[in-house]
């Protein structure tokens, strides 16, 4: 029987999933734990302090918890799928050599980087949604275009799981990912417009802000937390999609070099 | 001798497992397979022997579709070895890698269960092939326990059990026994026996010679990226070093070392290593001959063995 490649990556996810299973409760609170925290503990704590208008629907004036979710929510994806695919990934490519175990069978290259990207996309929707549902339940969703955020975050995860990669295929260490999580995570999530709105930025460093991607996740997780998906919610979708892309093909060719020499 | 697939008029009319003509590969500027050529046919094992750097690992790693090759021809059942026929030669192909790679956080059940799934073996037929499997490696008790809590041994019998998962045409073992002890690698052996009997094509490396006379049908030996002999172990036993071998002491005395040097050169070959001179009697020679010449001697007389043959095709230096 022969698998095509949708096949393979799903096997590729499940064996990931299925390594998952025996740490599943430690991985939840982990993941599910700081961007909880967060968003109650700025959002309410810090927020109480901010005199800002998140600016609903209807125009009606919103505070700070209202404006900070949609960001924590990206920011949780963004987190949980980089954090799976360069330490987790990386283990799986050098330490535990399991990349080269599936590659001794017919599944290829290509199915092991969707796979793996599948999957720290997977634990990046699980954040995500974790975000949402507590975002709900404090009453800071205000839109029924607030369903589509588990698929922005499985999409803000294939972003990052796919940059991921392509980091994790170029480390020789461990050490190689903290320059990427100083350098490029962490300076994505404070001057993505989570915490403050860009447009409080002088103009060169809001043309700087929208080159980075999580700066379109959180604009396209927010107009769908506030319900103002229109035109240019299609332009951040649009280069999401664009990002992924570039970087699941650079992920390919450059896993591969690495692997098949 | 005749041994199944290996004579009779079959060979003509049965495609070769593998063929490699002129390979090459190199690394960088660094040639490390310099043009080997080397067939492995239908139910054989076929050993491919070497020191370190020798250049074994990195023909199975062209023959099994990690390193693309970059010069000469590699035909895997029949079809040359390319990015394009990969995926058809590997669903029939069993790799059982040198270093360990089993997934540590899966039992053992499950390492096996999920490889069947990369074939795309069905979860009814996966299951009656692990039960199976883990019958033939001796790890049924162990079905649910999880990798780290696994014996060397134990680890080893995994490996190539998921290396038949897919009940391959053509096994590919890359030090099968490495590390183990001698329960062990006597379990191993028997298995790897099991399957030639049964028909399963081998290829085989290994550091042992023991390992490859109890278990090649035919060998080659690579030294610098070369083939530099090859046959069966009988042949090439008998064509490189003869029938007896006579290992003397010299105590390190080289007065001592000189006069039985000088007693045993007429009768054959002659090694001096460390504290022993080796002689390597010639054919004409009659083993009682020699030990009566040198019956003052404190001597070990014992039958040549590949691990001589390996000595004196490679030499005695170090490799790192």
């Amino acid at each position: 029987m022969t698998i095509g490649f949708a096949g393979g990556a799903l096997r590729v996810w499940r064996r990931d999933m299925e390594s998952w299973r025996k740490y599943y409760k430690a991985s939840l609170v982990g993941a599910l734990g700081e961007p909880i925290l967060s968003l109650l503990a700025i959002g309410y704590g810090l927020g109480r302090f901010v005199d800002i208008d998140a600016g609903g629907a209807a125009g009606a004036t919103l505070g700070y918890a209202h404006f900070l979710a949609p960001g924590i929510l990206a920011s949780a994806a963004m987190n949980a799928a980089s954090f799976e695919a360069t330490f987790g990934s990386f283990t799986r490519m050098t330490e535990q050599k399991t990349y080269d175990a599936i590659l001794a069978t017919p599944i290829g290259i290509r199915e092991i980087v969707a796979g793996d990207a599948l999957w720290a996309a997977s634990k990046a929707t699980l954040s995500g949604t974790a975000v949402l549902l507590v975002a709900a339940g404090a009453g800071l969703v205000t839109s029924a275009w607030a369903c589509l955020l588990p698929f922005v975050a499985l999409l803000i995860g294939l972003v990052f799981a796919s940059m991921g990669l392509v980091v994790s295929s170029r480390a020789q260490a461990y050490d190689f990912f903290t320059y990427y999580f100083t350098l490029v995570i962490s300076v994505m999530y404070f001057f993505s417009g989570i915490f403050f709105p860009l447009a409080s930025l002088p103009g060169w460093a809001q043309a700087i802000a929208w080159c980075l991607p999580l700066t379109h996740a959180v604009a396209l997780s927010r107009a769908c937390v506030a319900g103002t998906v229109g035109a240019a919610a299609l332009v951040h979708l649009g280069v999401l999609l664009v990002v992924l892309a570039a970087s699941y093909t650079l992920a390919v060719r450059w896993v591969g070099r690495r692997l098949i020499a | 001798m005749c041994r199944i697939g290996r004579c009779g008029t079959s060979d003509a009319v049965e495609e070769a497992i593998v063929e490699a003509v002129g390979l090459r590969k190199r690394y960088d500027k660094h040639e490390v397979v310099c043009g080997v050529d080397f067939t492995v046919r239908p139910r054989e094992c076929f050993g491919l022997l070497g020191p370190n750097g020798a250049g074994k690992t990195t023909t199975i790693r062209m023959l099994t579709g990690f390193a693309p090759y970059d010069g000469g021809s590699l035909a895997v059942f029949g079809m040359p070895m390319t990015a394009a026929n990969a995926r058809s030669i590997k669903s029939r192909l069993g790799v059982a890698p040198q270093e360990e790679n089993l997934d540590p956080d899966l039992t053992v059940a499950m390492n096996l269960r999920i490889y069947a799934s990369y074939f795309g073996i069905g979860a009814s037929e996966a299951r009656a092939r692990v039960a199976e499997l883990l019958a033939f490696a001796e790890l049924e008790d162990k079905a649910d326990a999880r990798i780290p809590t696994l014996s060397g041994g134990m680890k080893r019998r995994l490996i190539l059990a998921r290396a038949l998962i897919n009940r391959p045409s053509l096994l590919v073992l890359d030090e099968p026994t490495t590390g183990l002890d001698p329960q062990a690698r006597h379990l191993v052996w028997e298995r790897l026996r099991d399957l030639k009997r049964r028909g399963v094509a081998m290829l085989l490396t290994t550091h042992y010679m023991e390992e490859a006379a109890q278990l090649c049908d035919r060998l080659v030996v690579m030294d610098h990226g070369r083939i530099i002999a090859g046959g069966t172990p009988a042949v090439l036993i008998a064509e490189h070093v003869g029938r007896d071998v006579v290992e003397i002491a010299t105590g390190g005395d080289p007065a001592r070392q000189a006069r039985i040097e000088a007693l045993a050169r007429p009768l054959g070959r002659v090694d001096a290593v460390g504290d022993h001179v080796i002689l390597y009697l010639n054919g004409g020679h009659d083993p009682r001959e020699a030990l009566s010449v040198l019956a003052d001697e404190q001597l070990v007389h014992r039958r040549a063995t590949l691990e001589d043959v390996f000595l004196t095709l490679t030499g005695r230096e170090l490799r790192d």
